[in-house]
């Protein structure tokens, strides 16, 4: 641990931090007993910041920085629900196409470069449309993952194809092995850590998706992630009232988690590669 | 003729995208409980008061035909990739009954295009500019500082971006409208005045995360590059910076971002929905808005479908390109 951070570049540093931060606030303080943020006129209206509230109150009364912790909580849920599903579907769809090749493969590919392609918001934009009023947070979380595992299994499969090829998985083929426990064994490890990066990137543009969906008011209406959160405060006039701590806290901790997991990812990357000594 | 052999495949993918994407989206809405028939007269009588069932059983015919759901799913299907894919028909739009919704998008399509191609193409080139001379003297103090402004503007959302101009230049500053306005029936030279003053703010804004994303990738790739051995010969040879920049570095790092371009064309596409609808933009963006609010269907499945056709053309465009810029490509 201690080696890895002394061998840790700035970028990842400071990726790991400013993320840590957040998982910090999302899975930790959010449970501590609070009251629940979503109540409307639970204190007074429009209050500025101070020791009891403090980034004030809302114009219906909830508290701004409740309503911001439970927010993070839930958009980092989301994204990393998001993130688990396409990576698994992705990575095993990559591997099946990239080991299986022939038709199985042309027709996989097919499929896989249709959704890459595809522009996935409008498409996301008439699922959600649809489901208006009845949509939930798992269902919303299964519309986004529809889009999210076609470029990991595009990544997988080309390094698939290369791996099928190499010394050592011939060594393995040749000493008996058969294609699934290749597949586990020499594969995966490698697949993984390219995986991880891939984990990161599927949550960040898995809660992007979601809050770009909230601004349309589309995102389940009941649900308190951060791209609600800016869409009831564009709502309520904040931005008009210039109520910058109700419409910027949430704008602000978006830029923020946004910047911290892609430092994260590119460090990641980085490190990695300078381990493979390149 | 391995050209053609390339062309041909390349188009049959096109193809297949193309179906695989309109097929998606017929069969989305049919498979969700929510009847847009049901919902319209719905609208109508909470509008204009109680139907007599006769009149209401000849109103749901006419309208289950104008919205193509007539007939067996078969014949629906067939119906609407004939009309909707071949000739842009998607039936009457609901918002402006009865005009059709492929004339209101025909309206709309070329803000959307001429917005995001405009800001795809400078960011492209500043980008690559930028990221060209910061990979090529990385160790450049103004190097680190150009490409950590990238880095923190890049991974953040567009409508945010969007969002935060629009406070700071709209709203507290009051330099531009904070709702686009075109003023499409004024003389010539007012609405040219007024299309550049409601679309500078959606333009920068896309401009802002395009130029981020293509100087980190460029300054990535070309940082590389010139690490190969033929850039250090050349160097022996004694060329100068700038032409071992310009002929040995750029070139062989564009390539990789012309097909990154065309990969990237999909959410260019998406950023430009999200940045027309925070500035009132009149693009496709603020007309799915609008027709999401009115649950206008036809015009929903309208624009989606435009949207497929154009991305995937784009992209087919830049990867048939692609082939004539790098002479070791042979189509294969």
């Amino acid at each position: 641990m201690k080696k890895f951070w002394k061998n840790a570049n700035g970028r990842l540093k400071t990726g790991i931090i400013m993320t840590a931060f957040f998982f910090f606030v999302g899975f930790v303080i959010y449970y501590i007993p609070h009251i629940n943020p979503f109540t409307f006129n639970t204190y007074d209206k429009n209050l500025p910041p101070s020791w009891e509230h403090w980034l004030g109150t809302t114009a219906v009364g909830q508290d701004v920085l409740w309503l911001l912790i439970e927010a993070i909580h839930n958009s980092l849920s989301i994204g990393l629900i998001v993130a688990f599903l396409g990576t698994v579907v992705g990575v095993f769809v990559g591997l099946v196409s990239g080991f299986s090749g022939g038709a199985v493969d042309r027709a996989l590919m097919v499929v896989t470069d249709t959704f890459v392609v595809i522009p996935s918001l409008p498409i996301l934009i008439l699922m959600t449309a649809l489901m208006k009023g009845s949509s939930t947070v798992i269902l919303m979380a299964l519309v986004l993952a529809m889009f999210a595992w076609a470029w990991p299994s595009r990544q997988i499969r080309s390094m698939a194809l290369t791996l099928k090829e190499r010394d050592f998985i011939h060594t393995a083929r040749f000493s008996g092995e058969g294609t699934i426990q290749i597949v586990v064994t020499e594969i995966l490890p490698y697949a993984l850590s390219w995986s991880l990066s891939n984990f990161m990137n599927a949550t960040l543009s898995a809660i992007a998706s979601e809050s770009s969906l909230a601004v349309l008011g589309l995102s389940p209406a009941n649900l308190i992630s951060l791209g609600n959160m800016i869409q009831w405060a564009r709502a309520r006039n904040a931005i008009m009232a210039q109520r910058w701590f109700w419409i910027g806290s949430p704008i602000l901790a978006t830029m923020l988690l946004f910047i911290g997991l892609f430092l994260l990812i590119t460090g990641y990357n980085d490190y990695m590669s300078m381990k493979r000594g390149r | 003729m391995k050209f053609w052999k390339y062309l041909g495949l390349r188009l049959m993918t096109w193809a297949l995208t193309i179906w695989i994407g309109v097929t998606f989206i017929f069969f989305i809405p049919r498979m969700f409980p929510s009847d847009p028939v049901e919902n319209m007269i719905g609208q109508m009588q909470s509008r204009s008061g109680q139907m007599d069932p006769a009149q209401k059983e000849a109103l749901r015919k006419q309208l289950r035909i104008q919205f193509g759901l007539e007939g067996s799913l078969l014949e629906q299907y067939t119906s609407f990739l004939w009309n909707g894919l071949f000739h842009f028909n998607f039936g009457p739009s609901l918002m402006s009954y009865p005009t059709p919704a492929g004339e209101i998008i025909a309206r709309y399509l070329p803000y959307t295009v001429g917005l995001s191609l405009t800001s795809t193409v400078l960011a492209w080139t500043i980008g690559n500019i930028i990221g060209l001379l910061a990979g090529f003297r990385k160790n450049k103090r103004s190097s680190k500082i150009l490409e950590g402004i990238a880095i923190c503007i890049y991974p953040i959302p567009y409508f945010i971006i969007a969002l935060v101009l629009q406070i700071i230049f709209a709203f507290v500053l009051r330099w531009f409208p904070i709702q686009a306005n075109i003023a499409v029936n004024a003389d010539f030279g007012r609405y040219i005045s007024s299309l550049i003053r409601a679309s500078t703010l959606p333009a920068i804004s896309l401009l802002l995360v395009g130029t981020g994303w293509w100087i980190i990738s460029m300054k990535s790739l070309s940082s590389t590059t010139a690490e190969e051995d033929f850039v250090l010969y050349a160097r022996y040879r004694g060329l100068s910076e700038g032409k071992i920049a310009r002929s040995y570095v750029f070139r062989n790092s564009i390539l990789t971002q012309i097909t990154a371009l065309a990969m990237s064309l999909g959410g260019v596409f998406n950023g430009s929905i999200m940045t027309e609808i925070i500035f009132g933009y009149p693009g496709v963006g603020e007309l799915i808005q609008n027709a999401i609010l009115q649950s206008d269907y036809n015009m929903i499945l309208g624009c989606i479908t435009i949207s497929i056709l154009a991305i995937s053309t784009a992209t087919l465009i830049a990867d048939l390109i692609y082939p004539f810029i790098d002479p070791r490509i042979r189509y294969s």
